[in-house]
């Protein structure tokens, strides 16, 4: 047996169009270790997870290299050999769980199918064997767990049995594929902190790949960087993190840092509200989902909703819009009353308050122009002629940072941020007044959503704009928001100047949630792990 | 060669051919056909010669001629009520979405209770009671065929509503008319064009059955069914009179259908309803 129990070397993948999506990237496991692999969306990190496997996407193919497993190739193997060592020697966890997961069987069959499939377990030694693994990875009830299905079971625990089910077989490599992204802040922590315990009890060797370079340095003892499918720069998590060598590298930790710091030069001041919510209740067929909230935005402010997943924050979005109508409450704006539903609302009302979403992908209609969809706000609310539209338009892109002949193009070929960007210019042709932004930067990488972040402000500071902004990153609240609130279960448990919600005294949750947001050091996990120790105990 | 910017497969350009082919004949029929559509100008059943390639039909008429006349009602007759089914079921899909839960309960009931019924014995009563002039057939068809652009135009539109650039319209303030037209028309487009050529070879396929019935398109107007009907006799006589038509029919179909399974290659989305019948 080699000493190195999975071993890339040169390995290149490219997609049928002939795009090189992994170049020449090498990399070398050894049983027990940990491997991050990080990098921004189109890094290449997933696929080089699963080429560790052999295994390329639809449209891709490994083109060169070779992928050796406790020292056989398994690119050189033929299909039945690859089969037997899928998930017999290597194992994978994805991102989403709920999508990984058949929800018509039970947890308990999934989980078994693999070692009875593999012929290493008898039905009932895998049964117990399952009920072991549910027992370490701190899932409830352990004996009746597997009993249910998948949707029964909530978004952490389904990640978790996604990790027993790849260990199922005890592989020598584990690659966890941004395991923890989908979950809430204060979830990841309890996962991540189960799969760092499960690696060190079966001594198994794993790539762990994240944008997350906190997360990434809790878990894993060596950093890959990736850009653009090529390496930037390999170290120890101490190295990455402390003297980052490259450029890049460099940029992505700093970026990360500056979210740990509050902003000083946030400006307290208190003008006439523009926007005020009153004992709001709102619900989803008999599911109450808002209740009773209350809520002001002055002018020029901006206002942070924090909450995890299922907090009623986007509720709240959705509310002030009117798009989910109240059931009971005032929402006013300049001290006029809004209607609950936006159908019964003045075309002024609606033009004073826009909303930007998430998926910019979504938001924008495929089919129209850059031009068409920025420019119909503006010939919509102030009937403005072709040629004056047009000057418009041209005005708005440079306002966002677009070159102005985009206006032909279709949405389809930006990139995630440039979308983001119009979306922006498209709220601003309505001149609202407040803009609600529903998570605008989540979908984006990091240093684009940094970017986005810095355009929203800009835009504050020279058109006076009042923003609702609604997320679940908390370094996000502390670097834009003069206000925060905090949303727990429909309700508001906190709220007030930021600078206040994140300093002492905290509401127990507000200090739950900010101790679950991942720090750059890797004796974090461990620090905070010991601490709540001490509090239970 | 490219054809909206994609490259046609072999069978796609067989498609393309045949379908091409019949068009041609259906535009200049009276400039190629040897012989006028009600002309008779040979012997009962006639052989095929150098005169009559095809031979003659039950009243001494030249088949080749017929034929290609043929092609121009069949065809024509085919294309004008799938224009009309897709207007009537994409408008009626499109309103059923946008305009909210009653409207699409009302269209969405009445829309099955028209499925429920057998839709040739519907097309048979209707026609029998207004008597089969082609303005009648082409309505009777049309409505029939929408309820069935209905189910896929309201499906595919469904899944657009919900996405957020039509939430952004609605709240900007736009009309239903805007949302329909602007935000989901154009996107539910695409897994529309080839349910056109299904449900064009479906309706080509019912003309020319009414035809054969006797309920289509009437004589002296030449059409492939009816031609199958009149010469159908001949078969016993071992004559090939009613294979010719017989033979158009399917070479239609199949060049068709050729291209449709090739659009739908190449725009292969889940269009939510499935290209029944």
């Amino acid at each position: 047996m080699t000493e190195h129990v999975l071993k890339i070397n040169n390995l290149r993948v490219e997609s049928v169009s002939g795009l090189v999506l992994v170049d020449n990237v090498s990399l070398e496991l050894k049983k027990g270790e940990v491997l991050g692999l990080i990098g921004e969306s189109g890094a290449g990190k997933s696929t080089i997870g699963l080429s560790a496997m052999s295994y390329a996407r639809a449209g891709c193919r490994i083109t060169g290299g070779e992928v050796l497993i406790n020292g056989t190739d398994i690119r050189k193997q033929d299909a039945e050999g690859r089969r037997d060592m899928r998930g017999k020697r290597i194992a994978y966890i994805a991102q989403s769980a709920a999508a990984s997961f058949n929800p018509s069987h039970t947890i308990m069959d999934q989980v078994c199918e693999m070692p009875i499939q593999h012929g290493l377990m008898s039905k009932d030694e895998a049964r117990k064997w399952a009920i072991e693994l549910f027992t370490s990875l701190g899932l409830p009830n352990p004996q009746t767990f597997g009993d249910r299905y998948p949707h029964q079971v909530s978004g952490g625990q389904l990640q978790r049995a996604m990790a027993a089910m790849a260990i199922s077989c005890r592989p020598d490599i584990l690659v966890f594929d941004e395991p923890t992204t989908a979950l809430d802040v204060t979830t990841q922590i309890e996962v991540l902190a189960l799969f760092k315990k499960v690696v060190k009890e079966y001594n198994t060797a794993a790539l762990y790949i994240t944008h997350d370079l906190a997360v990434v340095a809790q878990i894993s003892d060596r950093i890959m960087v990736l850009r653009h499918g090529k390496m930037v720069e390999l170290g120890t998590t101490e190295q990455i993190l402390q003297q980052p060598k490259e450029a890049y590298t460099a940029a992505l930790v700093s970026e990360r840092k500056a979210a740990d710091h509050i902003a000083e030069d946030v400006k307290v001041e208190h003008n006439e509200p523009l926007l005020e919510v009153k004992d709001v209740r709102a619900s989803y067929g008999s599911f109450e989902v808002i209740k009773g909230v209350s809520i002001a935005v002055a002018k020029g402010e901006t206002v942070a909703v924090v909450g995890e997943s299922g907090s009623g924050k986007s509720s709240m979005a959705r509310m002030i819009t009117g798009l989910l109508a109240r059931t009971s409450g005032t929402v006013t704006f300049k001290g006029k009353e809004l209607a609950p539903n936006y159908k019964h609302r003045s075309r002024e009302d609606l033009q004073r308050i826009q909303l930007i979403y998430q998926l910019p992908d979504v938001a924008l209609n495929p089919r129209q122009t850059i031009g068409e969809i920025i420019g119909r706000p503006a010939q919509f609310y102030f009937g403005m002629s072709p040629a004056k539209t047009k000057e418009r338009v041209a005005e708005l892109l440079t306002q966002v940072g677009l070159p102005v002949d985009y206006a032909g193009r279709l949405s389809t070929a930006l990139s995630g941020g440039q979308k983001q960007r119009i979306a922006i210019a498209r709220a601003l042709a309505a001149n609202p007044e407040l803009i609600i932004c529903d998570e605008p930067t989540s979908a984006l990488d990091q240093l684009v959503a940094d970017e986005i972040l810095k355009l929203l402000k800009k835009l504050q500071d020279e058109l006076g704009l009042s923003y609702l902004f609604i997320t679940h990153d908390l370094g996000i609240v502390r670097r834009i928001a003069h206000r925060t609130a905090v949303m727990l279960r429909g309700e508001i448990i906190a709220q007030g100047p930021t600078a206040q919600i994140f300093n002492p005294p905290f509401h127990p949750y507000t200090e739950n949630l900010l101790a679950s947001v991942p720090e750059m050091r890797t004796d974090w996990l461990t620090d905070v792990l010991a601490k709540r120790q001490q509090k239970t105990a | 060669m490219k054809i909206f910017g994609y490259k046609p497969t072999l069978s796609a350009w067989v498609g393309i051919f045949i379908v091409t082919f019949f068009l041609v004949l259906a535009i200049f029929a009276p400039w190629i056909a040897p012989y006028g559509e009600a002309e008779t100008v040979g012997r009962t059943f006639g052989r095929s010669s150098a005169e009559f390639w095809l031979g003659n039909d039950n009243i001494g008429r030249d088949i080749l001629s017929r034929i290609i006349y043929g092609a121009r009602t069949t065809i024509g007759v085919a294309l004008v009520t799938t224009i009309l089914s897709f207007t009537i079921g994409t408008i009626a899909g499109l309103m059923a979405v946008v305009g909210g839960p009653v409207i699409d309960q009302i269209l969405s009931r009445f829309v099955d209770i028209m499925l429920s019924i057998p839709l040739l014995v519907f097309a048979l009563i209707v026609l029998s009671m207004f008597g089969s002039s082609i303005p009648t057939l082409i309505m009777t068809i049309a409505i029939l065929d929408s309820t069935r652009v209905f189910r896929l135009a309201r499906a595919v539109s469904m899944n657009i509503a919900v996405l957020e650039y039509v939430e952004v319209a609605k709240l900007r303030g736009e009309g239903l008319w805007w949302v329909m037209r602007k935000e989901i028309l154009p996107n539910a487009l695409p897994p529309m064009i080839s349910e056109f050529g299904l449900r064009f070879c479906f309706n080509f396929l019912f003309v020319a059955g009414l035809s054969f019935l006797g309920l289509g398109i009437q004589p002296p107007l030449a059409d492939w069914g009816g031609m199958v009907r009149d010469s159908g006799k001949a078969i016993s006589f071992g004559l090939p009179a009613p294979l010719w038509p017989a033979m158009a029919i399917a070479l239609m179909t199949i060049g068709v259908n050729l291209i449709v399974d090739w659009i739908l290659s190449i725009n292969a989305r889940p269009s939510g309803a499935s290209a029944e019948m």
